[in-house]
């Protein structure tokens, strides 16, 4: 069976690059873990790839901005080659930290394939202060590769700065175009700012996009930190009500979808 | 936003002058909205606007005027942000405060800016330099001197500068001005001789306030009494010469409580061979022998953490470190470099371990108390107020956990109003690594004569000198403001990655450790055993400033830095590696068998010590102790027809309430292991036990909790510390961790520990950390202790205070669960479940919060019967194995009443319950039964099918069906068959959440 490769980012601060990594080997692709340094170094690594992954951390501790300066490193070494990668229609992930990298790079939301061009941020949370809890998401018609079937999907977000903003030309062609992924939920329904199920007061509850193609996406929400049933907040509570059903325990949780979406379009 | 662009002339900037970026925001600035909130909060109510610029001053001189525009757009980002070069950024205000930092601290932002800077222009770049400082912006009718309060209070004086102008001001001088906290050093420092050939009263001074310096200022407490400075005095005599400056710092360091644990080590009354000899280590050799095959233990008290067995393939580590004199002073940065501190300790493991889950513990005065204490008379230099204490410290572990990726599941919050002249942080890190490294035992190590010292992270500076001596002494006006280091998390981290991940493997290495307490002096000579002998050239090591006396690089705390023990055909492989991974690695000496410590600065040997002196020399302390009389006076307040409205007290009290504020602003999900997390149940209630999972590919899980009750102390040392065993313990338990594999970490936290009656209360405490570790054969696998957690000061009224902490033994647990799945929850799970109670409820009402609640002590603390909770525990086990039990909370302070009230509350279902048939024993009131702390109890639910299954695996021991879980009140009917309680479970939500909330 075909594997394709999902190269995963790791240094500088970077710390979700193994489960990131896991969950993709999970998926069925087979991930490498690379270090930025030796990327640039060595920069056909990225031509071996389908996937690359930009995953969470504090890259640089978030000096001068999230994602700020490990956008500026990749952006001063490694432009043409992830220029390349990206027009071979193979796929790119930002998570968290990997997600303000990569619309700092300006890989999203790449309106009109203006790669580069920044146009949408994540500014500090309105709590001002790191948020870690689980958040209900609601997928918006998209063109997203990963997000395929999903209607609804919880997972946890762990950032301090995951407001998503952009001005309102933006907004609409965002929306417009099928870029708006997830939205912030409660009850199903976009959280209409409301904290704490908008965590950190993101503007149209947004909380991740991908570019025109579908094929670059970026999120703030950890997916690689909801594959396994054990790891959902509510599992205690659903592993009662399905004993009590004499139902067996599932051993995945949905988050494992965002990664097999990814590698069964290899397929 | 109006920025008057226009009403500032362009400074001129050119070739080789320093330039000033300033970076302000364009949209709605949500740091700027909470800094005044704050600044509003702290009493300053006329403040009515507030707005941020982050400050990039660069020294660079061959970048012109377009390069530095192109700097102002590296380092902001044009969506929301916009930046000005060489004019300043200036709204609507009225006062202009710039926080930056002192010469030679640490500048993290700063260092990234320079990073990305010469990333982009290479060459044209080199010898940038950058300052980050932060420039706030108020609007209100405030005075200068309320300026001047505030910037005081948003900023520490002792590492960060605080420069406040009023518009006028500002404007005049066109704006903050560029200051450039450069380091000027005495360019030529060298090591000095000390005369020890002096009198007994000078000779004691030396060791108590330190070296005389040349400008005649002592240069900080040497912490040797002065036997111990007469036997360095004779060593020296016998070597026919004066010691130098950095052999005395040395031997002080070496010799200092913190790293020799003295008060531990010594002689005291019978016990001849110490309390940690003969009761510590001695009950965990006696509970590892009485387990016979089923010991986990691997690695115990040898290395920086202790090891256990998780799989067959890995060890788990833990380590509990304390960080309180620095945290006193500077409560970020004490935390900080706590947590990142004893993440070294995992990674000093072995061959490194890498680290998988923080802990941390904090004990703080009420953040409501703002009364001023004062470390010198005439109220001057007030020390920081609890509230501000508190949110420093908590913050501190915020930033040092999250950025290093490590999981912060498990911790707590004890009040107490003692801790207000010192506060004690616990901060802990767990650690997984293979058991063999190319089919090699990862735990053992061994520098041999001829491999090279490499010191590897962060470069040496002037902060942290005197850690080690400074917490080994009282907190009073004499403690060096150079003792708080700087932490860096980032540093590490890529330090961390390549050891750990990548330098491991590879078998670059043959021994690693910390640079903790005592820096290089105490790695370098620690690791000179394993070999030895050490040979160093001081000028190697890299600093962060030149000019440093050879003594401050020798004892230098700075953080973010490990010792290796390098084979010399591996030393280029292992600097090119670490090159490539933005981390620092210096070759500063090598080891060898000599025999000696030799150290040399430029060629001349400046400390020539032997190792035998440095490590034994220090003579054993001999001590008495004196057991103090306790006695308090029964409370006689009368039992209350309706408890309802006590009962939401008793869940607003401090102690008890709701922390989710620290539980959310630590990632607990990070590395994807988190199974039962710090907020249980639909109603999110603090749980008292975490379990992870540290490898995705096991269904193996780690289980960990702590444990303390200071206030028990009040009445018996010895309750005390058995009640903190027992609840560690018994917290695993409940999550479904088994008794048979459970280990224990001791921290002592005791104060004034040379006063008799101190170490009567110290030899008690020990004595119960023996006995119970024996009987629950839970053997110590690490412990730490700080010995002197006392202030000395004055008043409001100018009186001089002490203020000591209340002897606190904190007991963390470690448990491996086998199937992460039969995992146990807190919370309630579905209506109709049975409600029960495991363990009998006796007259225990001592010490405990009730008490406290009615401002008594009492004398009936908690006794644990080991005997009888062995068999519950095991019988509980067995119950959770077979999934029985929907859910489990262990009992702690206040008793059934709020454990039950916890159930109900993380489950948000109600409960009906009758308390008439909780097992019990003499008991004859309703607020004691329901409030007493009694040890070894649980309060599970289960569901009514399981009933008789459940009730036959618990046979044997006290427990009994209580009531049911169901609507959405909590109701409880009393001995007399009368109600005594209804309360709505929102207004017991509300009592939980409210004493802490607006943090």
């Amino acid at each position: 069976m075909y594997k394709p490769t999902a190269l995963v980012l790791t240094g500088y601060g970077i710390n979700c690059d193994e489960e990131t990594a896991f969950a993709f080997e999970k998926a069925g692709s087979a991930p490498r873990i690379v270090h930025v340094n030796d990327l640039i170094a060595e920069p056909k690594i990225l031509k071996q790839a389908q996937i690359l992954a930009f995953p969470g951390g504090f890259s640089y501790g978030d000096d001068t901005g999230s994602g700020n300066a490990l956008a500026n490193k990749i952006r001063n070494n490694l432009w043409q080659e992830l220029l390349e990668f990206i027009d071979k229609k193979n796929l790119v992930i930002g998570i968290c930290n990997g997600f303000q990298a990569i619309t700092n790079l300006g890989l999203l939301p790449g309106i009109g394939k203006k790669y580069g061009e920044r146009s949408v941020a994540l500014a500090h949370n309105n709590s001002a202060r790191y948020e870690c809890r689980w958040v209900s998401l609601v997928s918006e018609k998209n063109k997203c590769v990963f997000t395929k079937g999903i209607r609804g999907i919880e997972m946890p977000v762990a950032h301090g700065e995951g407001k998503f903003i952009a001005d309102k030309k933006i907004l609409k062609q965002l929306s417009e175009r099928g870029m708006v992924v997830f939205k912030y939920a409660k009850n199903g329904k976009p959280a209409k700012g409301e904290f704490p199920f908008n965590p950190n007061g993101a503007m149209l509850d947004i909380a991740g996009i991908c570019d025109e193609t579908g094929r670059i996406f970026g999120l703030m929400p950890h997916p690689e930190r909801n594959v396994f049933f054990t790891q959902r907040q509510d599992w205690q509570l659903q592993k009662e009500l399905l004993k009590r059903k004499g139902l067996p325990l599932p051993e995945e949780s949905d988050g494992i979808t965002i990664f097999r979406n990814a590698v069964n379009y290899f397929k | 936003m109006d920025l008057k662009k226009d009403s500032f002339k362009l400074n001129c900037l050119g070739v080789g002058l320093d330039s000033r970026i300033e970076v302000f925001s364009k949209v709605r600035d949500a740091r700027a909205e909470t800094k005044l909130k704050k600044i509003i909060a702290a009493g300053f109510k006329l403040v009515s606007g507030a707005e941020l610029a982050d400050v990039y001053t660069l020294e660079s001189p061959l970048l012109d005027e377009k390069d530095i525009e192109k700097c102002g757009s590296l380092l902001s980002n044009p969506v929301m942000q916009g930046f000005l070069i060489g004019r300043p950024f200036c709204p609507e205000f009225d006062f202009a405060i710039e926080i930056g930092f002192l010469p030679g601290v640490t500048d993290n932002v700063g260092n990234t800016a320079a990073e990305t800077i010469r990333d982009v222009f290479g060459k044209k770049a080199e010898g940038t330099v950058v300052y980050s400082s932060q420039a706030l912006f108020l609007k209100g009718k405030i005075s200068s001197a309320d300026a001047k309060a505030i910037g005081e209070s948003l900023a520490n004086s002792l590492i960060q500068r605080i420069h406040v102008k009023d518009r006028a001001g500002f404007l005049k001088e066109n704006g903050m001005g560029i200051v450039i906290p450069k380091v000027r050093l005495d360019p030529s420092p060298e090591a000095d001789l000390v005369d020890l050939e002096v009198s007994d009263e000078e000779l004691a001074l030396i060791g108590k306030a330190g070296i005389m310096d040349k400008n005649s200022e002592r240069r900080g407490p040497l912490a040797l009494d002065l036997e111990s400075m007469k036997i360095i005095r004779d060593y020296f005599k016998g070597l026919g010469r004066k010691p130098s400056d950095i052999e005395l710092e040395s031997l002080a360091q070496t010799w200092s409580e913190h790293c020799k644990h003295t008060i531990f080590s010594a002689e005291l009354d019978e016990i001849k061979n110490g309390l940690f000899k003969e009761k510590i280590k001695k009950a965990t050799e006696i509970a590892r022998e009485k387990k016979g095959k089923n010991d986990n233990c691997v690695s115990v008290f040898t290395d920086n953490s202790g090891g256990i067995n998780f799989d067959e393939t890995f060890l788990v580590t833990h380590k509990v470190e304390t960080h309180n004199s620095p945290s006193a002073l500077d409560p970020f940065g004490g935390a900080i470099t706590g947590i990142v501190g004893v993440n070294r300790d995992a990674m000093g493991f072995g061959m490194g371990a890498k680290p998988i889950v923080n802990v941390y513990g904090f004990c703080f005065a009420d953040p409501k108390d703002a009364k001023l204490i004062f470390k010198s008379r005439d109220l001057k230099n007030p020390i920081l107020p609890p509230e501000r204490i508190m949110l420093g410290i908590i913050e501190g572990v915020n930033v040092g956990g999250n950025c290093s990726g490590i999981p912060t599941p498990q911790g707590f919050m004890f009040f107490d109003s003692r801790y207000k002249g010192k506060p004690l942080v616990f901060v802990g890190t767990l650690g997984l690594i293979p058991k063999l490294l190319n089919g090699k035992d990862s735990t053992l190590k061994e520098a041999v004569p001829g491999d090279a010292i490499v010191m590897v992270g962060n470069r040496v500076g002037q902060d942290g000198i005197h850690g080690a001596t400074f917490s080994s002494e009282a907190l009073s006006s004499g403690s060096p403001a150079t003792a708080v280091q700087i932490g860096d998390p980032i540093t590490q981290k890529k330090m961390s990655d390549a050891l750990v991940k990548e330098a491991r493997g590879l078998e670059l290495y043959n021994s690693i450790t910390d640079n903790g307490a005592g820096g290089l002096s105490c790695s370098v000579a620690e690791m000179a055993k394993e070999c030895n002998g050490c040979a160093l050239e001081l000028e190697s090591v890299p600093l962060k400033y030149p000019g440093m006396q050879p003594w401050k690089t020798w004892v230098s705390e700075s953080q973010e830095r490990m010792t290796l023990a390098i084979p010399k055909e591996k030393v280029e492989k292992f600097v090119s590696l670490m090159e490539r991974r933005g981390v620092e690695a210096t070759v500063i000496g090598e080891f060898n068998d000599s025999g000696k410590c030799i150290v040399k600065n430029n060629g001349k040997t400046i400390m020539d010590i032997d190792l035998k002196f440095l490590h034994d020399g220090l003579p054993k302390k001999t001590l008495h102790s004196k057991l103090p009389e306790k006695m308090h006076s029964e409370p006689s307040f009368k039992e209350e027809k309706n408890l309802s409205k006590q009962l939401l007290e008793m869940l607003s009290r401090l102690n008890i309430c709701s922390r989710e504020f620290v539980s959310t602003q630590y990632d607990h999900e990070v590395q994807g292991t988190s199974v039962l997390k710090p907020l249980q149940g639909k109603g999110r209630v603090n749980a008292e036990t975490s379990v992870s999972r540290p490898s995705l590919y096991s269904r193996k899980g780690v289980a960990i909790s702590q444990a303390l009750y200071p206030k028990y102390g009040d009445i018996d040392s010895y309750e005390m510390a058995a009640c903190a065993i027992d609840s560690a313990i018994k917290n695993l338990v409940a999550a479904g961790a088994k008794l048979d594999g459970i280990v224990l970490l001791d921290n002592f936290c005791w104060c004034s520990s040379l006063e008799p009656e101190r170490l009567g209360e110290l030899k008690q405490a020990v004595q119960a950390c023996f006995d119970l570790a024996v009987k629950f054969e839970t053997p110590f696998i690490s412990g730490k202790d700080s010995m002197f957690n006392d202030f000395k000061g004055f008043d409001e009224n100018n009186s001089p205070v002490k203020i000591s902490v209340p002897p606190t033994l904190l007991i963390s647990s470690m448990g491996v669960v086998e199937d992460i799945e039969k995992c146990v929850s807190m919370d309630a799970k579905i209506q109709g479940d049975l409600v029960y109670v495991l363990g009998e409820t006796k007259n225990e009402l001592g010490g405990g919060e009730f008490f406290a609640m009615k401002n008594a002590i009492g004398n009936s603390v908690p006794k644990v019967d080991s005997e009888k909770a062995i068999l519950l525990y095991r019988a509980l086990s067995n119950a959770i194995e077979a999934g029985l039990v929907a859910s489990c909370q262990p009992v702690g302070l206040g008793g059934l009443g709020v454990a039950v009230a916890k159930t109900c509350l993380a489950g948000n279902l109600g409960t009906k319950i009758d308390l008439k048939k909780a097992p019990q024993n003499g008991l004859e009131r309703n607020d004691f039964l329901l409030f007493s702390e009694s040890q070894s109890r649980f309060v599970a639910t289960v569901a009514e099918k399981n009933k008789s299954a459940f009730e036959q695996a618990m046979k044997g021991n006290a427990f009994a069906e209580i009531g049911s879980i169901g609507g959405k009140t909590i109701e409880i009917t009393g001995l007399n068959g009368k109600k005594i309680a209804k309360i709505k479970l929102d207004d017991a939500d509300e009592a939980y959440r409210k004493t802490l909330r607006g943090y």
